[in-house]
């Protein structure tokens, strides 16, 4: 499990978490077209931590609790998708809302992957 | 923005709540189906509570987003047992630690989860007497 990348995702998850948050409090919504880019970037990072959390897993000597682990590393990855479309859905402060939502469950499952991988140790 | 009404529940601040209660449907089935799969015998009752709060969450996430009268009412329902689960399991929680050899999502309150599980079940019966049929007139 690569600290590196899940530090990475954690630091785009909080920026993108911040940016929401003004939006919500100028009403921008639905939110422009750089957000999007910077949840895409997100996504990309998420997806490749989830295939290199698998990769790790299967070639760790470490006790992880697989299924828990990989759900939450997949978790991560299918969260934005909906929310964005919720976002794009509902064009008001409360679909924007809803993305701060899926960015506080992605940083939920990175937190909680951290420390499913290190209790393995 | 249009009155709300039980037909639509799932828009405006009805889609914060779909989505939070989406994510601890998902959370609660998952937790609860690996608890039943790897260990079920290690604590059947925390198990079978977990379980519940699963089957409650889908249920609540299900309702909002169909709509109607028949769903606000089912909602409503669910939000009920909801709010005694929690306040129940969370209280037997830390009275009856023997009880509970294993955590449940409603344990401690919902502690593991920021304590989110004791607000939601209020957040979402607040959203349905705002959508309630009577208070339409």
């Amino acid at each position: 499990m690569n600290d590196w990348v899940l530090g990475l995702a954690l630091a785009l998850t909080a920026a993108a978490a911040v940016w929401t948050i003004v939006m919500i409090v100028r009403d921008q919504s639905p939110p422009s077209d750089p957000y999007f880019a910077l949840l895409g970037v997100l996504a990309l990072v998420l997806l490749a931590s989830a295939v290199g959390g698998c990769v790790a897993l299967a070639a760790t000597e470490r006790d992880v609790e697989g299924i828990t682990f990989v759900a939450y590393l997949w978790t991560a990855v299918l969260v934005l998708p909906v929310g964005a479309a919720l976002a794009l859905i509902e064009r008001t402060r409360w679909g924007t809302g809803v993305l701060l939502v899926a960015l506080v469950t992605v940083a939920a499952c990175e937190i909680r992957l951290q420390s499913i991988w290190g209790a393995g140790a | 923005m249009p009155v709300p009404s039980p037909a639509d529940l799932s828009s405006g601040p009805g889609r914060i709540l779909v989505a939070v209660y989406g994510v601890f449907a998902v959370a609660a089935t998952g937790r609860s189906l690996v608890q039943l799969g790897v260990d079920a015998g290690k604590a059947p009752l925390a198990y079978t509570l977990s379980l519940l709060a699963a089957v409650v969450y889908l249920a609540a996430t299900t309702c909002l987003l169909l709509g109607g009268i028949r769903a606000w009412r089912a909602a409503v329902l669910a939000c009920s047992v909801e709010a005694v689960g929690v306040v129940l399991v969370g209280t037997l929680s830390y009275v009856a630690t023997d009880l509970f050899p294993d955590k449940t999502v409603w344990s401690h309150f919902g502690q593991g989860y920021g304590f989110l599980p004791l607000l939601l079940p209020f957040a979402g019966l607040a959203w349905l007497r705002h959508t309630s049929p009577r208070a339409r007139g």
